[in-house]
């Protein structure tokens, strides 16, 4: 069970499980056991259990209103900050509780980073967002440690090039495209193994989702990758494993090419094929 | 409510009745063909070496309708197996229409020559192919997996007739020399209709594997 306020402590357990969670024999990075979510009285997500290996893409899939989203936020219990919400069952990453009393909730977002549908820069500079994680958490030691993960971070995030004479100009100035991808340098700057990503292109021009979509293959070498979309193509192009949602049930999770092609459930296939929702 | 955009079923519709229509056409032209060699009528073999072209048409029909669905639609799970399946069935039917020619051809070289044997085998080899060809369409039509493997099974009893004939012409051209050309061509036909048979055949797997997602093909038992 978990409510708004936790405490700083369980952040060695986590730091600890995470050395042995490398390798081709590795355990899942995610796995969510007969986890209930409620706002309230009302149940929104209903006994869901999922394994998640790490360096797979996941896309999460249903219809408005089916709990994915809600989904997500637990993977990093951002649904916390919502007042009168609770969580019944397990969700372990690497091993470890995360809802378990004394977990630290900062050290867990900084493991289990986050992305949203519409881009949120802060209005500072590209460099001062990318930078903010990084200063607030004390992350680094020195101005050239600073100035090294800003520049690794915008690299990964694939804008490295397109900001680096310009960086410290506003990040608002940015195309709605860049934008998102200075959200996700943001992200990566701190260092999670985690990404969550919730609709990242869904504001974006098919030329700026393309980008995204790159990054994302790109990015799972390095973290495993939990992605809510709308878009089916999208869920089929970007990733490996895919989880259909309905009506807050997991009804049907495997492989995205099962999935987009032979589902096993009726729901799921009436879903892809467009025939509800 | 439904996302699907009305014209995506008609269109599929469409595609469906296009293929029935192809089906119609080829398995119409091997009749004739047949119906020419037995009877030994050069006009209807004629007719037959003379008309491939509607089910060419069709063929490239068939694949833009494919493409255009494919592209404007990108079509999931059970509508996208329905239309790769409608690509591979579309390359069979053109197919047996080819042969169907191959058949007429055969035929009217067979017709110069005095008849070899009466002919009884093959014209029940080509009840058999056609039946084959029939039910397969039916199959996909009907999305009828039983009938689909029934379609399966009528493949071994053409490859024995095929046999058959194959041993019962070697025994008259041994026996006589001048057998050796119109044979041949008899055999070739028997070949072209065993080829049918399996063109035939892939349809029937295609029909499985659309409605159940099983891939049969070369004896697989697995899933897709």
């Amino acid at each position: 069970m978990s409510t708004a306020s936790r405490s700083l402590a369980g952040l060695g357990d986590l730091a600890a499980a995470r050395k042995t969670s490398d390798g081709p024999d590795a355990p899942c990075k995610i796995e969510v056991e007969s986890m209930n979510f409620y706002y309230g009285l009302t149940r929104a997500l209903q006994d869901i259990s999922i394994r998640i290996k790490p360096n797979v893409v996941t896309a999460f899939i249903g219809p408005s209103g089916c709990g994915k989203s809600t989904f997500l936020r637990t993977l990093n219990r951002m649904n916390d900050i919502i007042p009168g919400t609770r969580v019944e069952g397990r969700i372990l990453i690497d091993s470890v509780d995360i809802y378990k009393s004394g977990m630290d909730v900062v050290q867990l977002r900084r493991r289990v980073g986050m992305v949203f549908q519409k881009s949120n820069p802060f209005p500072k500079s590209i460099f001062d967002n990318v930078a903010y994680g990084l200063r607030l958490n004390v992350i680094v030691k020195s101005k050239a440690e600073l100035n090294e993960r800003v520049e690794q971070s915008l690299t990964q995030a694939a804008l490295w090039n397109e900001v680096k004479d310009r960086l410290h100009e506003s990040a608002l100035a940015l195309s709605g495209g860049q934008q998102q991808r200075l959200c996700i340098a943001r992200a990566l700057a701190v260092r999670p193994d985690i990404l969550l990503m919730d609709e990242p292109a869904s504001a974006l021009d098919p030329i700026a989702t393309q980008r995204i979509e790159e990054l994302v293959y790109d990015l799972k070498k390095t973290y495993t990758i939990a992605i809510v979309t709308h878009n089916m193509q999208q869920a089929a192009r970007v990733s490996d494993h895919t989880a259909f949602f309905w009506l807050g049930r997991l009804v049907e999770y495997d492989r995205t090419e099962k999935i987009f092609t032979a589902p096993a459930e009726k729901l799921t296939e009436d879903y892809v094929t467009g025939r509800f929702g | 409510m439904d996302r699907q955009v009305p014209h995506f079923r008609e269109e599929l519709e469409a595609l469906q009745g296009r293929l029935l229509e192809m089906g119609g056409l080829a398995e119409e032209r091997v009749r004739a063909a047949l119906y020419g060699l037995v009877t030994r009528d050069p006009a209807v073999i004629n007719k037959v070496l003379s008309g491939d072209e509607p089910i060419n048409q069709l063929h490239i029909e068939v694949d833009n309708r494919c493409f255009r669905l494919l592209a404007l639609h990108q079509p999931m799970a059970t509508d996208l197996r329905a239309i790769v399946a409608a690509v591979k069935i579309n390359t069979d039917l053109e197919r047996v229409g080819d042969l169907a020619v191959n058949i007429a051809e055969a035929a009217k070289r067979y017709i110069g020559h005095a008849p070899v044997k009466q002919l009884i085998d093959i014209p029940q080899m080509g009840d058999i192919a056609q039946a084959m060809l029939r039910d397969s369409l039916d199959a996909f039509v009907r999305r009828d997996t039983e009938l689909a493997h029934k379609v399966l099974s009528e493949d071994d009893r053409l490859d024995s007739l095929k046999t058959q004939v194959f041993r019962d012409l070697l025994t008259h051209m041994l026996r006589n020399q001048s057998t050796v050309e119109p044979s041949l061509d008899l055999i070739l036909i028997s070949r072209h209709l065993e080829r049918i048979g399996d063109h035939a055949t892939n349809i029937a797997e295609d029909v499985i594997f659309m409605v159940s997602a099983l891939d049969v093909r070369h004896h697989l038992a697995g899933s897709s």
